[in-house]
């Protein structure tokens, strides 16, 4: 089978191979890890024709350079508005390419985002660990880190002619505040704590990686220099430390924990808030259980919904023009 | 064993925290064990993942099947059936080596506890140790059961690349590293004993709720068991 081969001629920190992660482990102490922005994620495989979940590479803000040493392959670059250089070629993510041997693929960090997304029509191989290649970056283990000097050997690789040029981004994605559910320590806090978590705007800091999310803000104070029994996080749990200052855990999360957490990131903001930049600024809305699940109904709707349009392919630039030609022929008899 | 009133808080859009109590204690997590069995052997429609910890029991679940009110029903449930007292986990024997590099800091719990190293071991072997829970790092199983003879405190700086196998003793904790990390907590053994297993059967060789027995071998021995692991 055709097979394309990629040597790595730079990748900055955190750039790791995912697939849709290993969700079901926790009581193990793994978190499901996987993309930090799921639907970007899948958008990228969907469009190129893939399966949601098949494995990719996360590259972070310290980007990507693959050089093409053999055969070819067609690929999507979704995630963060980051900049995308194929050969002398400038263009954004969110869009489909072939690139063949010789030719040179470039991913930087662009105007917005902190995570993009690399999904190839074709296998990534790496390793897997309990049955995904999704890296878990603490430990290392799964697919792995992509660094710089290594191949990356893509198996069974295509070229998908009618998926080429642009994806169209998601429509349907909520703006503005960070919708929480607050909880399940919120007791523990001062009285006025929720209040200012909820009314406060909060930076993101420079402490940000899979594990989580570092924000800076107006303390929030515990009542007393509690410990609680060490107890299960989830991803978007925002855990508060001894100084007062906010985390928002994500993919690589610990699986329990002892800090307090004032309230939990529902599953349908994580994947924006995780496009969120150091020195970027948010505020926290809260919204009850009941609500939460509701809301997380209506996008996973939504996602189908999209994902299943971007799944058709447009056609080869020759059947665009064709369809194209009949539509004004049309317009204009 | 009457168990106690549950709490139950939602966590998030998709988990509800079920508590038995504020602080940790035998009763609690024997109560958290025998829930997660329950719900092992009766999941309700929908659940993805329960992950037992101290004193409560994460129980997650898909929002397009169920929500936190159907999944609260069903362990209300549950609760009145738990026989939290008669659980009894799996016996687990783990080999460990508590001589020279793999033992770095036996002397010093020595020196804090007026033992003898030897006395220290025979201590550390006597504990029957209990699997409470998974954190911090895959596989990092948090075991009840250190003697209270030689609980000594975390030492005033941590020690770097602390390699996977170290035995170390955290208060009344003990747990065998799967992962090279750093710790601020006594290292007084090494074992060869695999806890990440990537079998999808049994992919970590411990469940919460088992109980273990550690056994002494000679640095001959770690290092053969160690080699057999090695090549699975």
């Amino acid at each position: 089978m055709a097979e394309a081969v990629f040597s790595v001629v730079f990748a900055g920190p955190l750039v790791t191979c995912q697939d849709a992660g290993r969700p079901g482990n926790m009581r193990f102490g793994v978190a499901a890890s996987g993309p930090m922005d799921r639907l970007a994620f899948a958008a990228g495989n969907v469009a190129l024709g893939n399966p949601p979940g098949q494995t990719g590479i996360e590259v972070s803000p310290g980007g990507l350079i693959l050089h093409c040493e053999a055969g070819e392959v067609t690929l999507a670059v979704t995630g963060g508005d980051f900049a995308v250089e194929h050969g002398p070629q400038k263009l954004r993510s969110w869009s489909i390419l072939t690139i063949r041997k010789g030719e040179r693929l470039a991913i930087r960090a662009g105007g917005a985002g902190s995570w993009a997304y690399l999904a190839f029509a074709g296998a990534l191989q790496t390793g897997t660990w309990l049955q995904s290649q999704a890296t878990h970056a603490p430990s290392g283990f799964g697919g792995g880190r992509v660094q710089s000097g290594q191949k990356l050997v893509v198996a069974n690789a295509e070229t998908r002619d009618d998926r080429l040029g642009d994806i169209p981004r998601p429509d349907f994605t909520a703006q503005g505040r960070i919708t929480v559910v607050i909880g399940p320590q919120d007791r523990h806090f001062d009285p006025a704590a929720v209040e200012t978590f909820l009314s406060a705007s909060y930076t993101v800091s420079d402490a940000f990686d899979r594990m989580g999310m570092r924000l800076e803000g107006p303390e929030l104070r515990l009542q007393a220099a509690l410990s609680i029994p060490s107890e299960p996080v989830v991803r978007g749990a925002v855990q508060v430390a001894g100084d007062g200052a906010p985390t928002v855990l994500l993919a690589d999360h610990q699986t329990t924990g002892g800090y307090p957490k004032i309230a939990t990131v529902i599953s349908s903001d994580t994947d924006r808030l995780a496009q969120f930049r150091p020195g970027d600024s948010l505020r926290f809305a809260a919204v009850d259980a009941a609500r939460a699940t509701a809301l997380l109904r209506a996008y996973l709707q939504d996602k189908a919904r999209y994902l299943h349009d971007i799944a058709t392919p447009r056609g080869t630039f020759a059947q665009r023009l064709m369809r194209e030609n009949l539509i004004s022929g049309w317009t204009a008899g | 064993m009457t168990v106690a009133p549950a709490e139950f808080t939602p966590i998030g859009d998709s988990a509800v925290l079920v508590s038995f109590a504020d602080a940790i204690s035998d009763t609690a997590h024997a109560q958290v064990v025998a829930l997660d069995r329950a719900l092992g052997s009766d999941p309700p429609a929908g659940m993805t993942e329960t992950v037992p910890a101290l004193v409560n029991l994460l129980v997650a679940f898909d929002v397009t099947e169920t929500d936190h009110a159907d999944i609260s029903a069903h362990i209300r449930g549950l609760l009145p059936g738990l026989q939290a007292q008669g659980i009894a986990g799996a016996q687990q024997r783990v080999p460990v080596c508590y001589e020279g590099d793999c033992a770095p800091d036996l002397a010093a719990v020595a020196d804090a506890t007026g033992l003898s190293p030897e006395a220290v071991i025979a201590a550390h072997l006597e504990g029957d140790y209990r699997v409470l829970m998974y954190g911090f790092a895959p596989g990092y199983a948090y075991m009840a059961g250190v003697p209270a003879a030689i609980q000594v405190p975390r030492k005033p700086a941590p020690v770097r690349d602390v390699p996977a196998g170290s035995v170390i003793i955290a208060g009344p904790q003990c747990l065998v590293t799967t992962l090279k990390m750093p710790t601020g907590w006594s290292i007084i053994g090494r074992s060869p004993a695999r806890i990440l297993r990537d079998d999808p059967d049994k992919p970590f060789l411990f469940d919460v709720g088992d109980h273990i027995r550690f056994e002494r071998i000679d640095l001959a021995t770690h290092h053969r068991l160690s080699a057999e692991a090695e090549h699975g």
